[in-house]
């Protein structure tokens, strides 16, 4: 089978997001956990330890409170590890200790199909992870509606983003230990510099420029003018960043795996 | 124990598996080297071999697993490499590993598995419940799969494997690392399913399940077939017979050997003498030569294996 004929890809995959949801739903009550508590603790941390200290920020001209400012910022990165998290640590488990998708390709099942279902359910975790998040900030009165239900299906698009990336370092690494080096280089600094916790603005211009080239950015962008509920053109810059890395990463993804496991 | 069975259509019919030719080379290790073979419907056909020579690589092409670096393929008349996927439709497989999904109970493992399939979820369930059955596990379907003790998480993978009422059942090293019972438990299994005419292709290297199973058989060693045939006459053909076991041989019976030109393997502190009809020999040694302790006993195709695959230890 050449790599071209494996890529042929039905909707099969829907069985392989299955599987997942059916180990998910027996562990669905923990999993539930992360989403409710996370942006209570960042809230409360920040929004009430730290906005004494930093007060106002601006935001495209006007003023608004820390809280405002960073509860958008935990969806986007919420978004980003669930997707991330669950493509690599998640899918190199079953592809490398647990044999799972050895067992799955003596089935009818494709390479690519079963590369697809994995990315998509990462993806289907951050939408279940923003959505809950978003109701637990909306009681807070955070989140302009009815512009801020888009965030839900631009969870979509950024898990399948940022899930075929983890995906791309499960067909490469050699051991799991190896997750650490992009986790260090890539998850880390955008969690700290995509405009998360202070605007990107406050960085020297080489490190805007830098930030302007990660995704996070770009996603912490969308997720927080739509919950301020505030439309510029960056918004279609943003999208198409994040279409084009899918466009870009997904099929890398299949590729990898393809290089690492048909033999 | 030697069994030759007569519903199997030997020479008859299309082939379930052609294969012709068969090579996989990874890098510069040739794994499968110009291995041909048919498996017929309703037969039960053996890949014997030590560790390496290649017999995971032979049936990981079989089933479309690893594409073929040479030669042609065809499984239930199809070409493998343009039909994959109604082939493994058809096919049920039971890997080397054990690679039951540990985040899922015994009979979830059966009915997720039998998703990738596409089968209606209730004729899964019903299908997983037939199954765990027929396997001995009903008691422990809602175990999970890894509390399983290993000759029971063989029988789940083989159950597995059955889900999809295949047509052809690939084996891979059914029963290595099982103890004696539940060896015989899986041997049970699979006998019954070839009473049914279910056509199977295993690898093995336990000589004993071969000859128990296995209508026709090839031996491959370093990627090549040695010999091929059904396990009694193999036997027959490399080691006759009788076989007569001599421990500390004495000088004069070596001599006696070599001047009467007996077929016989000289292991330094044992010789083997393969004959046809052992008795007169065995009379006539046991008389003079059987100082260190002699016996004759029935020719097994673990002779002919060890014939001709030489003793020397594997990995
Ligand atoms: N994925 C692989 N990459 C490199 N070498 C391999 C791979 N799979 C098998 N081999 C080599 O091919 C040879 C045959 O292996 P295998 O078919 O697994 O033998 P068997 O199943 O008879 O023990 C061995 O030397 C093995 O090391
Ligand atoms: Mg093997």
């Amino acid at each position: 089978m050449k790599e071209t004929a494996s890529i042929h890809i039905s909707m099969r995959f829907l069985r392989v997001w299955q599987r997942n949801f059916t180990v998910y739903r027996q562990t669905w009550k923990i999993s539930f956990l992360p989403p409710l508590l996370e942006p209570l603790f960042y809230l409360l941390a920040f929004g009430v330890g730290l906005s004494v200290l930093v007060g106002t920020i601006d935001y495209g001209g006007s003023e608004i409170s820390y809280t405002s400012f960073i509860a958008p910022a935990l969806l986007a990165i919420n978004i980003m590890n669930n997707a991330f998290y669950e493509n690599m640590y998640g899918s190199f488990v079953r592809m490398y200790y647990q044999k799972t998708f050895d067992a799955m390709m003596a089935t009818p099942l494709s390479l690519a199909e079963i590369i697809t279902g994995e990315i998509v359910w990462g993806a289907t975790k951050s939408v279940m992870a923003a959505t809950i998040m978003l109701g637990v900030i909306s009681a807070f009165g955070l989140i302009q509606y009815p512009e801020g239900l888009l965030i839900v299906p631009l969870a979509f698009i950024g898990g399948i983003a940022f899930g075929s990336m983890g995906m791309v370092f499960t067909g490469i690494v050699p051991n799991i230990e190896l997750f650490n080096l992009p986790i260090f280089l890539f998850i880390t600094p955008m969690f700290l510099f995509s405009g998360t916790f202070f605007p990107v603005e406050n960085l020297p211009l080489w490190a805007q420029n830098l930030a302007v080239l990660l995704p996070l950015t770009h996603l912490v962008n969308l997720t927080r003018s739509l919950s301020l509920g505030v439309f510029n053109t960056s918004l279609l810059t943003g999208i198409v960043y994040l279409i084009i890395m899918c466009l870009v990463l997904f099929p890398l993804a299949i590729h990898t795996m393809h290089r690492r496991l048909i033999k | 124990m030697m069994k030759q069975k007569h519903n199997a259509l030997n020479g008859s019919g299309n082939p379930v598996i052609n294969a012709r030719n068969l090579r996989k080379t990874f890098g510069n290790l040739i794994a499968v080297d110009d291995v041909s073979f048919q498996v017929f419907p309703g037969e039960c056909f053996g890949i014997l071999g030590p560790n390496g020579a290649g017999k995971t690589s032979t049936i990981r092409m079989t089933y479309g697993f690893s594409p073929m670096t040479g030669g042609t393929l065809e499984v239930f008349n199809l070409d493998i490499t343009r039909n994959a996927r109604t082939i493994k439709s058809r096919i049920g497989v039971c890997q080397q590993e054990n690679n039951v999904d540990p985040d899922l109970t015994v009979q979830q493992n059966l009915e997720v598995f039998a998703l990738y399939f596409n089968m209606p979820p209730p004729e899964a369930r019903t299908q997983a419940l037939n199954l765990l059955k027929f396997m001995a596990l009903d008691h422990r379907k809602d175990a999970r799969a890894t509390e399983l003790s290993g000759g029971m998480m063989r029988r789940l993978v083989l159950a597995r494997a059955l889900l999809n009422k295949p047509d052809l059942l690939i084996l891979d090293e059914p029963t290595t690392g099982l103890d004696p019972q539940s060896r015989h438990q899986v041997w049970e299994n699979l006998e019954e399913l070839q009473t049914k005419g279910l056509t199977i292709l295993l690898t093995t290297h336990y000589m004993e399940e071969a000859s128990h199973l296995c209508d026709r058989l090839f031996i491959m060693d370093h990627g090549r077939v040695l010999v091929e045939g059904k396990p009694l006459d193999l036997i027959r053909q490399h080691v006759g017979r009788d076989i007569i076991e001599v421990v500390e041989p004495s000088e004069t019976l070596r001599a006696f050997m070599r001047s009467w030109n007996l077929k016989h393997e000289d292991l330094g502190h044992r010789l083997i003498i393969y004959v046809d009809d052992g008795n007169a020999l065995y009379h006539e040694i046991s008389k003079d030569h059987c100082t260190g302790g002699c016996i004759m006993r029935m020719a097994t195709l673990e002779d002919v294996f060890l014939k001709l695959t030489g003793r020397e230890l594997r990995e």
